[in-house]
């Protein structure tokens, strides 16, 4: 017979001896909330970011403007402005607003992914090497005309798929690697990748194009207009929408490959899927803006502290997250010192290298 | 209570046979006993049950389904693995993570239904962890930590658990706890086990590994032998009954000289 001991209900408690100071809890408000909030907060920020500009334009007028064209124009509070002023806040400002917009959501959602997928938080597209992959790419199809014409973006797409398959090929799958492997064999790819870039700048790029280049890939959003704003939107959209199907998969990547197989993950096709569409999103960001770092790496950090670590909301809060910290950052970027404009990526490197100092001492701790 | 069976297993890395034709089987609430020493392949043979590697011969069955006609979706449904030595990468709560253990059930963009959520406060109290549910997982003892994935097994209803070294640096009162409350399941336990006293404390059946082949396998009374346990493990044994409860008892000796590969011979 077996002796049978009991497990008392207050067991756990006096249990406790490794921790007598209170353990931290995780008190949050409700995920419907939350995303509501992020989603008010987006739209507010980006008419609010439109008001900003080196042109001085009434708050009023912008808005008026915004208005007429989304079909609103029965609300609009003003007059329509003359064609010169109304061309500059719809063909130019607003935009680039939604630019900067889509293109912290598809960083911050690949960063999210990334984090999961490699099991490690210091993953980000920028610093594991997917950006500057993509940045070749660009730069090859731009310069060498590699590939018969095919466009700037596919070519970025493509660069991006390169360089996230070679990274996961070094981690050997990315089966078990330890948080410094993934970071440092990001490092090798990152550098290489950008090697390949300067080296095509050198051979085939003349003094000017070259410095156009050089602001590109330091990533910034000048140049935003319709035509190829809404079609980086499309595939963003589409891309970061497909994600969240992928939601349950990556939480249960919690415990690594083989505990989300257990738990009904068919991991290898989760793992192709998520690569193309991380990819596709990365690359379409920077073949839109070059290559804009650490977004990846502070926002879904700073959601994953404030609302859930669970993907039903980190993601979706991570894609509001970033559009809202791009579309400051670029508002920052375009009007703080003009005439003169700072590149995005300046200003999130700025931001992002403390982030990056303390995910790792969270990390050693 | 699921019945797993498994037929002329083999599995092969870089031409080196890790296991050699294994037959075995477990049923009826049952709690089978996986032994053998370190690299005899036990945790190989537990991910080939789980189906996380396919062997290269040899079928599984749950019930009397092939492995190979059951999608991973629908053999979560049944059966649950506890892996040893697991990390989580992010600051989950524990009931976070016991709440994972409903994923082969729920749709992609399906909250937890009331249903789950009485499932994952049942299995919380299953194992003594109530009153840990909103604490981060990483603050949590080895024992807690333990319990929580035994906490998130159970969540997924298994009529099947396999677990790898599950008492692994747990002090001796969690262990016991661990495996009587694995007595008390009523679910087939199929464990990879270091201890061999726990093994004839717990175990209704065990398995001996030893170079990737069963060499014994039958009631712990039957198998562990001092004989089996010297040409398997190298060690002089004194297999007794402990004199209160009558349980078999195991009390090491010595290490002998190296191994004897040659241990097929005392199949039980």
């Amino acid at each position: 017979m077996k002796t049978n001991l009991r497990m008392p209900a207050g067991r756990a408690a006096n249990s406790s001896a490794g921790h007598e100071t209170a353990p931290p809890r995780l008190r949050r408000a409700p995920a419907a909330v939350t995303f509501l909030m992020a989603a008010a907060g987006l739209l507010v920020s980006i008419v609010a970011a439109s008001l900003f500009g080196s042109a001085n334009i009434d708050h009023l007028d912008v808005v008026s403007t915004i208005l007429r064209h989304v079909g609103l124009g029965e609300l609009a509070p003003t007059p329509p402005l003359p064609r010169l002023l109304d061309a500059l806040i719809w063909e130019s400002r607003f935009p680039r607003v939604l630019l900067s917009a889509a293109v912290g959501a598809a960083l911050a959602v690949s960063g999210a992914v990334l984090q999961a997928i490699t099991r490690n938080p210091l993953a980000d597209p920028y610093l594991l090497g997917v950006s500057s992959g993509a940045s070749t790419g660009a730069v090859a199809v731009l310069l060498l005309g590699i590939g018969g014409g095919i466009s700037l973006s596919t070519g970025a797409f493509v660069g991006g798929l390169v360089a996230f398959g070679l990274l996961l090929l070094l981690l050997g799958g990315g089966r078990v690697a330890s948080p410094t492997r993934v970071v440092l064999t990001g490092v090798l790819v990152s550098q290489f990748f950008a090697a390949v870039t300067s080296l095509i700048l050198m051979i085939s790029g003349d003094a000017n194009s070259t410095r156009g280049f050089t602001y590109w890939l330091l990533g910034t959003f000048s140049g935003a207009r319709w035509q190829g704003v809404t079609y980086t939107i499309v595939i963003i959209l589409i891309g970061v929408l497909a994600i969240q199907f992928f939601a349950p998969a990556l939480d249960a990547f919690t415990f690594g490959w083989d505990s989300a197989a257990a738990l009904g993950v068919n991991v290898t096709a989760v793992r192709i899927w998520l690569m193309v569409l991380t990819s596709l999103i990365t690359a379409a960001a920077v073949a839109a803006s070059g290559a804009i770092g650490f977004v990846g790496l502070l926002v879904p950090h700073a959601v994953r502290i404030l609302a859930s670590p669970m993907h039903r909301s980190l993601l979706p809060l991570s894609a509001l997250g970033g559009a809202i910290l791009l579309i400051w950052v670029d508002t920052f970027a375009r009007t703080a010192f003009t005439p003169h404009e700072l590149p995005a990526g300046v200003i999130t490197a700025l931001l992002g290298a403390p982030a990056f100092a303390l995910v790792l001492k969270r990390l050693e701790s | 209570m699921g019945r797993i069976n498994a037929t002329e297993l083999s599995w092969s890395v870089k031409g080196h046979r890790l296991l050699d034709t294994i037959e075995m089987a477990a049923h009826d609430g049952k709690i089978v006993g996986l032994l053998g020493p370190n690299g005899s392949g036990k945790s190989t043979l537990l991910r080939l049950l789980a189906g996380l590697r396919r062997p290269d011969t040899g079928t599984v069955r749950y019930d009397d389904t092939s492995l190979r006609d059951l999608s991973r979706r629908v053999l979560a449904r049944r059966l649950a693995v506890v892996e040893q030595d697991v990390t989580a990468h992010n600051h989950v709560s524990v009931r976070q993570v016991v709440e994972l253990g409903r994923t082969p059930f729920r749709g992609r963009f399906d909250a937890l239904t009331e249903h789950d959520q009485r499932i994952i406060d049942a299995a919380l109290e299953r194992v003594g962890i109530t009153d840990r549910q909103r604490q981060s997982w990483h603050t949590l003892s080895g024992g807690e930590k333990q319990r929580t994935q035994l906490a998130r097994a159970l969540a997924q209803e298994p009529r099947e658990i396999l677990l790898d070294e599950p008492t692994n640096h747990l002090d001796i009162r969690y262990q016991l706890e661990l495996l009587d409350l694995l007595g008390s399941l009523k679910v087939t336990c199929v464990v990879a086990l270091h201890d061999l006293n726990l093994a004839a404390r717990y175990c209704h059946h065990v398995v001996v590994l030893d170079h990737g082949q069963v060499v014994a396998a039958g009631t712990p009374e039957a198998v562990l032998t001092t004989e089996l346990i010297k040409s398997v493990y190298g060690v002089e044994v004194l297999v007794d009954r402990e004199p209160t409860a009558g349980t078999l008892r195991i009390t090491y000796l010595a290490a002998t000289a190296p191994r004897t590969a040659d241990a097929t011979a005392i199949a039980g």
